[in-house]
């Protein structure tokens, strides 16, 4: 067997590997059994069961809520710290800029946890503020990890792009802000996009830091489907994990033609 | 704006990334007390060594720390031997089929974490899936305790980090110039030769991000020891997560992240010269 097809039978083995268990999973959703894995004919019966289940969808609008406004204000705060890192030049205290910026990216996320929402707690019982823990703490700290994941794409973004092309708006007589507006926000913006979108799905898969900063109060769908399977599976989750494959597939398809339309664009340069 | 964005973006990771990690330290030498939250600060009662000394004298703990780092070194070796060869066969992959191929890694990756992990509750248990078949195969008569064990935690993390894994060495190995391998051929070297001479070298700083990738987040993992691991996995995560929420032992479980960070200090610092390098 030549070495091509070897790393070709690696490859599919491993693609198997991670297809198999998810395929099985949103499969059996679609069996009538009411123990998950096992096949007791067709029925739709699970998809009626999950949209019944009231705590369940309420987790998952409020999983929502928060990860819009997470990723909303993640790529606000990204976009500034990737403007700053690729374009602002030389300013005391860039190094620390950077590696805080960064942070996020490489902390564990039981210590991510930990650190927000103690700091919560010292603000809570110093300024009285915020007076309770739920959804905004876990979108304040969502935010902040999202923003570190756009920040790598916008500096990347802006450091592909040539500075000039803003230097010419501005010897053309443009205004710093309309250069900005005009000329770096439409190049920035697939990255962006991309950004919001990393900061969305990782928002909606986070159970860790948002057990951490949450409160009795607000319980996301991660939290919900955690405190489920640490008492086993049920035919809920798989379906439940079949509409998350389906959106996953649709998010995922439009982040890849978002990223090949910024290749393209590049490359047009 | 030069001025303005700088100092809004810092005061933001100032107030929301430096002042938390400093509040962990500070927690750490805080006394644990009875009442809500549950602690002391210095200033009101004293400064106070007992967690750290808590947690570095009891073997528990200790054991959890290297636990939790023979864990993730465990979980990204096996990564790293799987994503290799998966690398190396998209780089070889025909052009037109890149783009699909890495979609198809991608996208179980963008499933949600606990669906995936609970696919794998739902093959292991006892009447789980792959129990079944083998009883049905009439390969065994009782059920294989096969969830809540060391394979089952080391298939969870392989499935959940093994994306992670393919790409810095996809991104890496798809950089090297073929020229290189084809003029070792020409020069008489056998396929294996070039592989070990050639190929194997040129991929160890992806190799090398690609384990820590890996390594970093698996070392503080909660959830798949928690689902899938045998009970009482020995992780500083799941450790640390009890103190805090079961024990209501704040300093303690600072402590414990204070010293997870001091472990993965060297690892995170050598992963961020990796990425300024390439």
């Amino acid at each position: 067997m030549s070495r091509g097809r070897l790393t070709a039978v690696f490859l599919a083995l491993g693609l198997g590997f991670l297809w198999m268990p998810v395929l099985l999973l949103a499969g059996y959703a679609f069996s009538a059994d009411r123990i998950p894995f096992q096949w007791g004919g067709f029925s739709l019966r699970w998809f009626g069961v999950l949209a019944a289940n009231e705590r369940l969808v309420e987790a998952a609008l409020l999983s929502l809520r928060v990860a819009f406004g997470a990723a909303t204000l993640a790529v606000l705060l990204g976009g500034t710290f990737g403007w700053v890192l690729a374009r602002r030049g030389p300013f005391r205290g860039r190094a620390i800029f950077g590696a805080l910026a960064g942070a996020p990216l490489v902390l564990p996320d039981v210590v991510i946890g930990l650190a927000l929402l103690l700091f919560f707690v010292l603000l809570q019982s110093g300024l009285g503020w915020p007076a309770e823990r739920g959804a905004t703490t876990i979108l304040l700290a969502h935010a902040t990890i999202g923003a570190a994941y756009a920040a790598v794409l916008v500096q990347a973004r802006l450091a592909e792009l040539a500075p000039e092309l803003e230097e010419a708006a501005r010897d053309l007589g443009a205004t710093p802000a309309t250069a900005f507006r005009t000329v770096t926000l439409p190049l920035m913006a697939p990255s962006l996009a991309a950004g919001w979108l990393l900061a969305f799905t990782l928002s909606l898969d986070d159970v860790v830091v948002a057990s951490f900063v949450s409160g009795p109060a607000g319980t996301t769908l991660p939290m919900q489907v955690f405190s489920m399977l640490r008492l086993g599976l049920t035919p809920e989750i798989n379906a439940l994990a079949c509409v998350i494959l389906l959106l996953g597939g649709v998010a995922l398809a439009a982040a890849l033609l978002l990223q090949a339309g910024l290749r393209r664009r590049t490359r047009a340069d | 704006m030069r001025r303005l964005l700088p100092l809004a973006g810092g005061a933001w990771l100032a107030g929301f990334v430096a002042a938390p990690l400093l509040v962990v330290l500070v927690l750490a030498i805080s006394t644990a007390a009875e009442g809500v939250p549950p602690f002391d600060l210095p200033w009101i009662g004293g400064i106070s060594l007992d967690a750290f000394s808590l947690v570095l004298t009891d073997g528990f703990y200790v054991e959890s720390l290297g636990g939790a780092l023979l864990v993730a070194g465990g979980a990204a070796t096996l990564c790293l031997l799987l994503a290799f060869p998966m690398a190396l066969g998209l780089t070889r992959a025909r052009p037109t089929w890149r783009g699909p191929l890495l979609f198809a890694l991608l996208l179980p990756f963008w499933t949600g974490f606990l669906p995936r992990i609970g696919a794998w509750i739902g093959l292991l248990r006892d009447e789980g899936w792959v129990n079944t078949v083998l009883e049905n195969l009439g390969l065994i008569s009782a059920p294989l305790p096969l969830l809540y064990s060391w394979p089952a935690l080391f298939l969870g993390m392989l499935h959940a980090y093994l994306p992670f894994a393919v790409l810095p060495l996809y991104a890496s190995l798809s950089r090297r110039d073929p020229v290189l391998e084809e003029a070792a051929a020409d020069l008489g070297a056998t396929p294996w030769t070039v592989f070990f001479s050639v190929t194997l070298p040129l991929a160890i700083p992806g190799a090398a991000a690609a384990f820590l990738l890996v390594f970093i987040p698996a070392a503080g993992e909660y959830v798949i020891p928690e689902l899938l691991g045998p009970p009482g996995t020995p992780m500083v995560g799941r450790v640390l997560w009890q103190e805090f929420f079961q024990n209501r032992d704040w300093p303690t479980a600072a402590a414990l992240a204070v010293l997870l960070l001091a472990l993965l200090l060297a690892p995170i610092r050598l992963f961020q010269r990796l990425g300024t390098r390439r």
